[in-house]
């Protein structure tokens, strides 16, 4: 094998993904048996946390929207993000009279809601509480969803709506409507216009890879923040990598 | 750790269509391509239960209280009609197309307009319940970009539009450069967690 071959893009993207894969195994041995919590504060998740208790407290119930990405392509990272919120937050939640609902836009997605939820409530023995009507879909196309959402904003007592998934602008109605009945929204998404909606619109919104963040700072196990210690890593080498580029452009050198 | 039978062909799946994008045996790519068909096979059977799933709730909802539920028979009766009309016709035919062009799409456009009366709102309420710096950037950067969108009378003023504006700069240089850098957070956690998924640490499914 040549050196063209080293660096062609399939065998650079195999070797990121090596390298990436030993640094979340690696610094998650080494912060095995601690309790690891996350360097950066986000006050988003604070927030969270206090809407899950008021929530709870105040008989009202928590909306999850996973948006209309899918499971296929990045947008499905996104859903897959919003899929472990919800386990989390119905598992905070349990305590609830009234079960988290969660909203999607897409059949699959709308499937493994469901199947998430019953695990949650299987792993606390509290099957009783599950009903299929708990994960819904509530349209296909990005503007039906967002339509088929608010009902359940405004008709189900709903007191948050945690937004987690790939949406596009259209996410601003949902984070509307829920500022409408007195609600808190915590919203992320893999999507640039929808982050720039969703700063707009609500209290707390996740920006880039603080949504990445979630699992970390909802159920810190080591693996989390194993894997938010390598990216913090990695995003410095990426950085370099691109700045060292642009100068040896400039140099004329490449 | 005990790795329950489902999370266990996941991870296999997951890691031969992996495999198969970044290394060249032929047996790895056929897998590869065999097992995403398979997964777009059963997104479209998903679908399928999501709109059943999606009709017993309105059903539900109707049955339980007719009187404080008008948008769920109204959703049943128009399912209703579309299956008829779409399964009757075809989904190509003129019918299925009236449907489309002349409910769907009209409906979908006026939430697009009810969309951008919530978004200036939503901007006045950020100055007023926000006013820290980030929000007042925020706030000064759409206003500037949206007064320097089009010419003013027709007229394209130097230094502010067009190219080498001030318009065009903050377009090409500093909302490219945040963009990017945001990109680059949104690919790192997304291989992050597809890697986590991919070794079992996250279940974001029933497993």
């Amino acid at each position: 094998m040549n050196l063209a071959d080293l660096l062609s893009v399939k065998h650079a993207g195999l070797l990121f993904v090596i390298i990436f894969l030993g640094l979340i195994i690696g610094f998650t041995l080494r912060g095995r048996g601690r309790i690891l919590v996350p360097r950066r504060k986000i006050h988003a998740f604070d927030r969270l946390r206090d809407a899950i208790g008021l929530g709870v407290e105040s008989g009202s119930r928590l909306h999850i929207s996973l948006g209309w990405g899918g499971l296929l392509g990045i947008p499905g990272i996104g859903s897959l993000i919003g899929l472990s919120i919800a386990k989390r937050v119905a598992k905070i939640a349990s305590i609830s009279d009234k079960p988290p609902v969660i909203t999607s836009g897409e059949g699959a997605t709308a499937v493994l809601s469901r199947d998430t939820l019953q695990a949650a409530y299987r792993e606390l023995n509290q099957q009783e509480k599950f009903d299929s009507v708990l994960g819904r879909m509530s349209g296909v196309t990005p503007f039906s969803y967002a339509a088929g959402t608010l009902p359940v904003i405004y008709d189900e007592t709903v007191s948050a709506t945690i937004v987690g998934g790939h949406l596009g602008s259209e996410v601003g109605l949902i984070t509307d409507a829920t500022q409408r009945i007195g609600g808190v929204s915590l919203t992320g998404s893999d999507n640039l216009p929808a982050q720039a909606v969703m700063f707009g619109t609500t209290q707390e919104a996740l920006i880039g890879e603080d949504y990445y963040a979630v699992d970390a700072f909802l159920d810190g196990e080591p693996v989390h923040t194993a894997s938010l210690q390598a990216q913090d890593i990695l995003r410095w080498v990426v950085a370099s990598g691109i700045l060292i580029g642009a100068l040896l452009k400039f140099f004329g050198l490449i | 750790m005990k790795v329950p039978f489902s999370t266990a062909i996941a991870m296999a799946f997951g890691l031969i269509v992996l495999l198969g994008y970044f290394v060249d045996i032929p047996i790895l790519i056929t897998l590869r391509d065999v097992f995403v068909r398979w997964a777009v096979l059963l997104m479209t059977v998903a679908l399928i239960v999501g709109i059943v799933n999606l009709v017993i709730v309105h059903w539900k909802k109707f049955s339980q209280d007719p009187g404080e539920n008008p948008y769920s028979i109204i959703l049943l009766v128009a399912f209703g009609l579309t299956l008829l009309v779409a399964g009757f016709f075809g989904p190509t035919s003129e019918w299925s197309l009236w449907i489309f062009n002349h409910i769907q799409m009209p409906v979908e456009q006026s939430l697009m307009a009810i969309l951008v009366v919530v978004l200036i709102y939503s901007v006045a309420r950020m100055f007023k319940d926000r006013g820290n710096l980030i929000s007042l950037i925020f706030i000064a950067t759409v206003l500037l970009m949206l007064i320097l969108g089009v010419p003013w009378f027709g007229v394209a003023i130097p230094g502010l539009q067009g190219p080498g504006g001030i318009r065009s700069f903050i377009a090409e240089i500093p909302a490219v450069a945040g963009a990017r850098g945001i990109l680059i957070g949104i690919g790192l956690g997304t291989v992050a967690t597809g890697l986590r998924v991919l070794i079992g640490a996250d279940r974001p499914y029933g497993g």
